[in-house]
């Protein structure tokens, strides 16, 4: 399995977000594309055509823009809603509502959603994040060598998030499998994906299943009974929500952790500071977002439309790289130095509009935890010498492996 | 000095509450509010800033005496 276009050997006519080379170079070729200035935006024939907006202003006028662009899917792939052999619910539902929704449905489809990720809802997890984080450390025992994405940042939001929908904890693994799935494999042939999201749907639906048989407290059983204008949601709304909340409530946040992690490990002064003063990791974390924004989100574009120039049109693709604004100079002042307490941070990296990140509260309380826990346990460490990091492939940016030698411990408090 | 978060902007990243919670709070949504109907107490002026200076949606208005 693989990539149905191979390699990019033209990054400013051609590029690909999903070749291996974009995530490791992501700000090169990002410098690369703006300098180049064909059209103010880079284009790509791959994936049906494909738009790639760098400045602040571009990304946020398209984000606003739900007049011109659609939400109806949101993952860049080798296959357009269009085109999928299990067409998702039609616009202004979508495949994952509220995610791929349009409005004025979009509205309706978020309210449900949003008490239960409000801020004063997701303040209480944060000694269950604690416990976890430490749970994780200990197992790593007396290791000098460790891997802080896969030992660590990987499996933090895996066990949040099963927490809340109700799937067993055991399952973590079929979850990164789906994550791969959803935005790591979509380069791959749309036969390849079909087979492999109908074992995805028919995980779900076994789920969904058990929690008719066996109601229970979480968000599952609360999809299963809610309501929108007095009708109970169809069943491919609720298993779609429960894909949106797998999906982008744990390779988000495993990536943020990581790459939080990975900063601390080139940057000793930045660690040594954090480690002096623990109440500064809410405003590093803050600048971790900006500088190392995981999420590139999508849109599709309506009708054709002039933009700026560039002629967009019907069912192209636009990538909206919330990292890219993050690093813009006209927003940000030393858009490029990473300083962790910098005061004007504006930084959208759960993006900007109404699609603003759902889970944002819950993404943030487990970076502050999970990187004030590490340094708390591991004090001082480095990136392993002869090892490398490797990044995830796609719209979500982060290291999946993350080898880091340990080079002072403490106990667990 | 007073504060004011402008609803039809607010999209409920929370940056104001978290970093202002004196000014600021948050609906059951989690959209923002000012709270004392958007008076800056004399002391907080630099925190009204900062909160301003760390919306990401440009939402929140200050207006000085």
């Amino acid at each position: 399995m693989g990539s149905i276009y191979g390699p990019v050997t033209d990054w400013q006519n051609d590029f690909d977000h999903t070749d291996p080379e974009y995530n490791e170079r992501i700000h090169e070729i990002w410098d690369d594309l703006l300098n180049a200035k064909k059209c103010p935006v880079a284009h790509t024939e791959r994936f049906g055509g494909t738009w790639l907006p760098m400045t602040h202003e571009h990304v946020r006028e398209i984000a606003y823009d739900t007049d011109h662009f659609t939400s109806r899917a949101v993952v860049v792939s080798t296959v357009k809603p269009d085109d999928a052999p299990i067409p998702p619910l039609p616009a202004p539902i979508g495949a994952a509502p509220p995610i791929t929704s349009d409005p004025p449905f979009h509205q309706e489809a978020r309210r449900l959603l949003l008490p239960a990720f409000a801020p004063k809802m997701i303040e209480p997890w944060e000694k269950e994040v604690e416990k976890i984080c430490h749970d994780l450390i200990d197992a790593m025992g007396d290791r000098e060598f460790i891997d802080a994405a896969v030992d660590y940042a990987q499996h933090i939001p895996v066990q949040v998030i099963a927490r809340m929908l109700g799937f067993p904890l055991e399952d973590a693994d079929k979850f990164r499998g789906f994550v791969h799935l959803v935005l790591e494999a979509v380069n791959e042939s749309p036969e390849a994906r079909q087979a492999a999201f109908e074992s995805f749907n028919e995980y779900l639906d076994r789920q969904i299943q058990d929690h008719k048989d066996n109601p229970r407290d979480d968000l599952t059983t609360y999809l299963m009974n809610a309501e929108i204008m007095g009708n109970k949601l169809q069943d491919e709304h609720v298993r779609g929500t429960i894909v949106l909340i797998l999906i982008a409530g744990i390779d988000t946040t495993w990536s943020g952790i990581g790459s939080s992690l990975w900063h601390l490990a080139g940057h000793p002064i930045d660690r040594g500071r954090l480690v002096d003063n623990p109440d500064l990791v809410p405003s590093a974390t803050e600048e971790f977002l900006r500088a190392y924004a995981p999420v590139t989100m999508a849109r599709m574009v309506k009708d054709d439309h002039d933009f700026h120039g560039c002629p967009m049109q019907k069912d192209d693709w636009v990538l909206l790289p919330f990292p890219a604004a993050n690093r813009d100079p006209e927003v940000f002042e030393d858009a490029d130095k990473v300083i962790i307490d910098r005061e004007e941070n504006r930084h959208a990296a759960f993006g900007l509009g109404i699609h603003r990140c759902l889970g944002s509260n819950l993404a943030r309380l487990e970076m502050n935890v999970a990187t004030r826990v590490f340094l708390q346990r591991f004090p001082d460490f480095e990136f392993a010498q002869g090892e490398q990091t490797k990044w995830s492939i796609g719209q979500v940016r982060g290291p999946r492996k993350l080898p880091v030698r340990v080079l002072a411990r403490r106990p667990r408090p | 000095m007073r504060v004011r978060v402008i609803k039809e902007k607010c999209q409920g990243h929370n940056r104001c509450y978290s970093l202002a919670p004196e000014l600021f709070d948050v609906d059951d949504l989690g959209n923002a509010f000012e709270l004392n109907d958007g008076v800056v107490p004399a002391g907080l002026e630099d925190k009204a800033r900062l909160a301003m200076k760390n919306c990401p949606e440009f939402a929140i208005e200050i207006t000085e005496d």
